[in-house]
C-alpha cells in the first residue's frame, strides 16, 4: 500500500505538520493506542491534583486562624541537631531516583532485553515502597509527636493537617497504585507476554510513573516551601 | 518494531464469543455494553421522572397527598435533578450513543480497550444501585438540592444528612470512575482507531459532539471528584473545608475558617461544562438526524465542528453566572457575564445552521425528524432565556425562582430529551433490525412537545412573580395573586398527562422488537458508516473481513447528478463528489 507523505502522522515537525496530523486517516498521534490513552488519562489526573492544589491555596487564604509554621513541624532531628526538611529532601531524592530507574526499564524494553527490564521494574516499585515507608513513618511523626489531625492541631489553623492529609495521601495512593501496576507489568514482561506485541507498554507504564513523582515535586513546592 | 495504525493492522482470526454470560453479560462488544448503559440509564430516568411527578402532585394540589412533606419533597427534588443530569442524559448520551456510534461510525470494530469499556458499564450500574440504595437507608436520600451545597448538605436538619448523603458522595465518586473509563475510550477510539479515508474533517458531526463532550467530561469530572471528597471529609472526619465557624440548632459546630463559596466554584467549575457535556452530543446527533431526513447537507460543516470546540472552550470559563447571588467578588460577575454572553454567539451559530439545512431541504416529517425539528424550537426557547439570566442585573431578582426552572428544563431538560427521541427513533432500526411503529411516535411527538411547552412555559411567568424554586409549597404570601396557584395546578395536570404519554413511547419500544416492520437496510438512507455493514444490525466486528475504506464526507445528500439521492461515505469518488468534502484528496493505492 503507498502512503502520502503528508499523510503520515508525526513525520514532520513544523506546524504544517501539525496541521498534517491533525488532519491525517486513520490516526492523529503515531503512537500506540495506549500511551494515547495514558496521556489523557494524565491530562484528567492532572486536572485533579490541579484543583486539589487550587483549593488548597484557596482553603489556605480563607483559614482565620494564622498558618501553622511548617519549617518547625518538618525537620528532623537528628544527631542532636535539626535539620529542616531533611526526611522530605531524602524521600524526593528516592522518588526521583526512581524516575531514573523507570527510564532504564523503558530502553530495557525497547532493546529487548528481558531480564534487565524487570530488574529496573523491580528496583522503581522498590523505591516506591521506599518513598511509601517514608512517607508513612513521617505521618506518624505528625500524628503522634505533633498531635496533628485532619480537624485540627495545636499550631494554628486546622485546615493545614486536613490538606496536607488529604493530598499527600492521594498523592500516595497514586504511588501504591503505580507500585501495583509496576510488579503487574514486570511479571508479565517475566513471563513474555510481550514478546510479540511489543514493549511499549514498559513506557506507559513509566509515564505514569514520571507523573507520580512530576506532581510530587509540585506538592513538596506548594507545602513544604510556601 | 514500527508502530502500525489500528486501521493497517492485520486482521486477526476473530474469536466470538458463544456463551450467553459472554454474549450479553460480561460483554466486551461495544454494541451489547450500550444497550446495557441504555436500558440501566432509561431505568433510571423512568425514576426521576416519577420523583417529578411526585413533586408536580404537591405543587398543584398541596397537601393533598400525605406521602409528600417537606422533607420527602426536597429528597424527591434533589434526586431528580441528580438522576436527570448524571444518570441518565450523561450516561444515555455518552454510554449508550457513544459506545453504540463511536466504532460503527469511524468504521472499527470496538473500543480501543473493551475490557476497559465492560468495566465502564458494570461501575455505571454499580453506581446506580448505590444511589438507588440510598431511597433505603435510615433517614433517606439526601434533600440538599443537586447542587450539594454546604454547609446544608451535611447539616443535620437536611433530609439524608446522616446516610443519604454519604451514599450520594460514594456513588457521584463510582460514577465518576466508570466515565472515565469511558470517556477514555471514546476519544482514544475516536483519534486512533478510524478506518481508512476517515480524516477528522470527514467525520459526521455526531462523533465531533461526543468526542468534545468526552474531553470535557474527562477534564470537568476532577472538580466534581475533588469536591465531593472535601465534602465526605468535612462529613466524616471533621475538616473544615467547606465548613465556617456554626451554630446549628443550638449548638456551636466544631468546624472553623472553611468557605462554603470555595465548594460552589468546584462545583460549578463541574457543573457549566456539565450542561455541555449533554449538550454537545445532542447537537451532533440532531445535525445528523436533521440532514438526513431533510435530503440536504449540514450546513456549513466547518463552522459547525469548530463551533462545538470553541463551545467546550469556553465553557470552561463561564461557571460562576451561577454564582451571581453567592456574595462571590463582585468583579467576577462583570467577567462571567460577559463570557457567557461571547459563548452565545458560536451557540446562535449552530441554531441559524440547523434552520438553513432545512431551508428548501426535502423534508421527510417521519417522527426523528418532528422530534429534530421540536428541539430546535425548545432550545432556541431555553438559550433566549439563558441569554437574561446571563446578565447580573436581570439574574438577581430571578435567580432561585421558577424562571431559572423554565430556563434550565427547556434548554438541557427538554431540549436533550427532545434529540434523545429523534436519535432513538432514528437509530432504532439499526440497533434492532425493525421499525418504530409511526402513528404511535407521532402521537408521542405531538404530545410530549406540546405538553412539555404547557409545562414550561408558565413557569417563566411564575418566575417574574417571584415564585421561588425548592419550596414545598407557597403558602400564603401576598406578592402572589390566586392565579398562580390555578397556573401550578395547570401545570401538574399537563406534567402528569406528559409522563403518562411516555408509556406509549415504552410500549413502542417494546411491542416493535417482535411486531414492528423489518427494517430494510440502511432505511432512511443515510451516509454514515453505521448503515453501510455487511449485515444490519451489525454484527460482532462490525465489518465482516475488511474495514470500510471512506471516500467522502458525511453529507453527501442530494448531490446533483448522483443517481440516487445519497452517496454513502464509502462509495468512491467517482467525480460526483463535493469539492469541499473536508479530507484530502483520495490516495490511490
Ligand atoms: C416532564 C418532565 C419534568 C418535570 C415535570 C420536572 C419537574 C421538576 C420539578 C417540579 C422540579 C423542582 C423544582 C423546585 O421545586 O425547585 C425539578 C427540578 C429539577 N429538574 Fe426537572 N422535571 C422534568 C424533567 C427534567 C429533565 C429531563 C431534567 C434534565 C436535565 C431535569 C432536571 C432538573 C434539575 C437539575 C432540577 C433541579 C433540582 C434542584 O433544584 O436541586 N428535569 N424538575
Ligand atoms: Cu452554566
Amino acid at each position: 500500500m503507498s502512503q502520502n507523505t503528508d499523510n503520515t502522522p508525526g513525520t514532520a515537525d513544523d506546524f504544517q505538520g501539525l496541521v498534517a496530523d491533525w488532519s491525517a486517516d486513520k490516526e492523529t498521534f503515531a503512537m500506540p493506542w495506549g500511551k494515547l490513552m495514558m496521556w489523557i488519562f494524565l491530562l484528567g489526573d492532572t486536572f485533579i491534583f490541579g484543583i486539589f492544589l487550587v483549593g488548597y491555596m484557596a482553603v489556605r487564604m480563607a483559614a482565620v486562624d494564622p498558618w501553622p509554621a511548617t519549617e518547625e513541624i518538618f525537620s528532623m532531628t537528628m544527631f542532636g541537631h535539626e535539620f529542616p526538611l531533611l526526611l522530605i529532601a531524602i524521600m524526593t531524592f528516592v522518588l526521583i531516583t526512581s524516575s531514573g530507574t523507570m527510564a532504564m526499564a523503558v530502553r530495557s524494553g525497547y532493546m529487548g532485553d528481558r531480564r534487565k527490564t524487570v530488574l529496573f521494574m523491580a528496583i522503581t516499585a522498590l523505591l516506591g515502597l521506599t518513598f511509601l515507608g517514608m512517607q508513612a513513618y513521617e505521618w506518624a511523626t505528625l500524628i503522634f509527636n505533633y498531635d496533628i489531625r485532619p480537624w485540627g492541631n495545636p499550631f494554628g489553623a486546622e485546615q493545614f493537617g486536613a490538606v496536607f492529609f488529604m493530598i499527600t495521601g492521594f498523592h500516595g495512593l497514586h504511588v501504591l497504585g503505580g507500585v501495583i501496576y509496576l510488579t503487574i507489568i514486570a511479571r508479565r514482561v517475566h513471563k513474555g507476554v510481550y514478546e510479540n506485541k511489543g514493549y511499549s507498554i514498559v513506557e506507559i507504564t513509566g509515564l505514569y510513573w514520571h507523573f507520580v513523582d512530576l506532581v510530587w515535586v509540585f506538592i513538596f513546592a506548594f507545602f513544604y516551601l510556601l | 518494531m514500527t508502530h502500525v495504525a489500528i486501521a493497517d493492522q492485520p486482521e486477526e482470526e476473530e474469536h466470538h464469543p458463544t456463551s450467553f454470560i459472554a454474549k450479553y453479560i460480561w460483554s466486551q462488544d461495544h454494541k451489547v455494553i450500550a444497550i446495557q448503559y441504555t436500558i440501566v440509564a432509561m431505568f433510571v430516568g423512568l425514576v426521576a421522572l416519577v420523583l417529578s411527578g411526585f413533586m408536580r402532585l404537591q405543587l398543584g394540589f398541596p397537601d393533598t397527598f400525605s406521602f409528600i412533606n417537606p422533607n420527602t419533597y426536597l429528597q424527591f427534588m434533589t434526586m431528580h435533578g441528580m438522576i436527570m443530569v448524571i444518570y441518565l442524559l450523561t450516561a444515555l448520551l455518552l454510554g449508550g450513543f457513544g459506545n453504540y456510534l463511536i466504532p460503527l461510525m469511524v468504521g472499527t470494530r470496538d473500543m480501543v480497550f473493551p475490557y476497559l469499556n465492560m468495566l465502564s458499564f458494570w461501575m455505571y450500574f454499580l453506581s446506580v444501585l448505590v444511589l438507588l440504595a440510598s431511597f433505603f437507608v435510615p433517614g433517606g436520600p439526601t434533600g440538599a438540592g443537586w447542587t450539594l451545597y454546604p454547609p446544608q448538605a451535611i447539616l443535620q436538619g437536611t433530609p439524608g444528612a446522616d446516610w443519604g448523603i454519604v451514599f450520594m458522595i460514594a456513588s457521584l465518586a463510582i460514577f465518576i470512575i466508570a466515565f472515565t473509563m469511558g470517556g477514555l475510550n471514546y476519544v482514544t477510539t475516536i483519534l486512533q482507531a478510524r478506518t481508512h479515508g476517515m480524516t477528522l474533517m470527514r467525520m459526521p458531526l455526531t462523533l465531533w459532539g461526543i468526542f468534545t463532550a468526552s474531553l470535557m467530561g474527562l477534564l470537568a469530572f476532577p472538580a466534581l471528584l475533588v469536591s465531593a471528597i472535601m465534602l465526605g471529609l468535612d462529613l466524616l472526619a471533621g475538616t473544615s473545608f467547606f465548613m465556617p465557624a456554626l451554630v446549628s440548632l443550638g449548638e456551636q459546630l466544631d468546624h472553623t475558617g472553611g468557605s462554603p463559596l470555595l465548594f460552589q466554584h468546584l462545583f460549578w467549575f463541574f457543573g457549566h461544562p456539565e450542561v455541555y457535556i449533554v449538550a454537545l452530543p445532542a447537537f451532533g446527533m440532531v445535525s445528523d438526524v436533521l440532514s438526513t431526513h431533510a435530503r440536504k447537507n449540514i450546513f456549513g460543516y466547518r463552522m459547525m465542528v469548530w463551533a462545538i470546540v470553541i463551545i467546550a472552550g469556553l465553557s470552561f470559563i463561564v461557571w460562576a453566572h451561577h454564582m451571581y447571588v453567592s456574595g462571590m467578588n463582585l468583579n467576577f460577575g462583570f467577567f462571567f457575564a460577559t463570557t457567557t454572553l461571547i459563548i452565545a454567539v458560536p451557540t446562535a451559530l449552530k441554531v441559524y445552521n440547523w434552520v438553513l439545512t432545512l431551508w428548501r431541504g426535502n423534508i421527510h416529517l417521519n417522527t426523528p425528524m418532528l422530534f429534530a425539528i421540536g428541539f430546535i424550537f425548545t432550545f432556541t426557547h431555553g438559550g433566549l432565556s439563558g441569554l437574561f439570566l446571563g446578565n447580573v442585573i436581570v439574574d438577581v431578582p430571578l435567580a432561585d425562582t421558577y424562571f431559572v426552572v423554565a430556563h434550565f428544563h427547556m434548554v438541557m431538560g427538554v431540549s436533550t430529551v427532545m434529540v434523545l427521541f429523534a436519535a432513538i427513533y432514528h437509530w432504532y432500526p439499526l440497533v434492532t433490525g425493525r421499525m418504530l411503529h409511526e402513528g404511535m411516535g407521532k402521537i408521542h411527538f405531538w404530545l410530549t412537545f406540546l405538553g412539555t411547552y404547557a409545562v414550561f412555559l408558565p413557569m417563566h411567568y411564575l418566575g417574574f412573580l417571584g415564585v421561588p424554586r425548592r419550596y414545598f409549597s407557597m403558602g400564603d404570601t401576598a406578592f402572589m395573586p390566586e392565579s398562580a396557584q390555578t397556573l401550578n395546578a395547570s401545570i401538574s395536570v399537563f406534567a402528569i398527562i406528559v409522563m403518562v404519554i411516555q408509556v406509549i413511547f415504552l410500549v413502542n419500544l417494546v411491542w416493535s422488537l417482535k411486531n414492528g416492520p423489518r427494517a430494510p437496510r440502511n432505511p432512511w438512507g443515510a451516509t454514515s458508516l453505521e448503515w453501510q455493514t455487511p449485515v444490519m444490525p451489525p454484527a460482532h466486528g462490525n465489518w465482516g473481513h475488511a474495514l470500510p475504506r471512506v471516500h467522502r464526507w458525511a453529507y453527501d445528500y442530494s448531490v446533483p447528478g448522483a443517481a440516487e439521492d445519497f452517496i454513502p461515505q464509502n462509495v468512491p469518488q467517482e467525480g460526483s463528489g463535493r469539492p469541499d468534502d473536508g479530507g484530502q484528496e483520495e490516495v490511490k493505492a
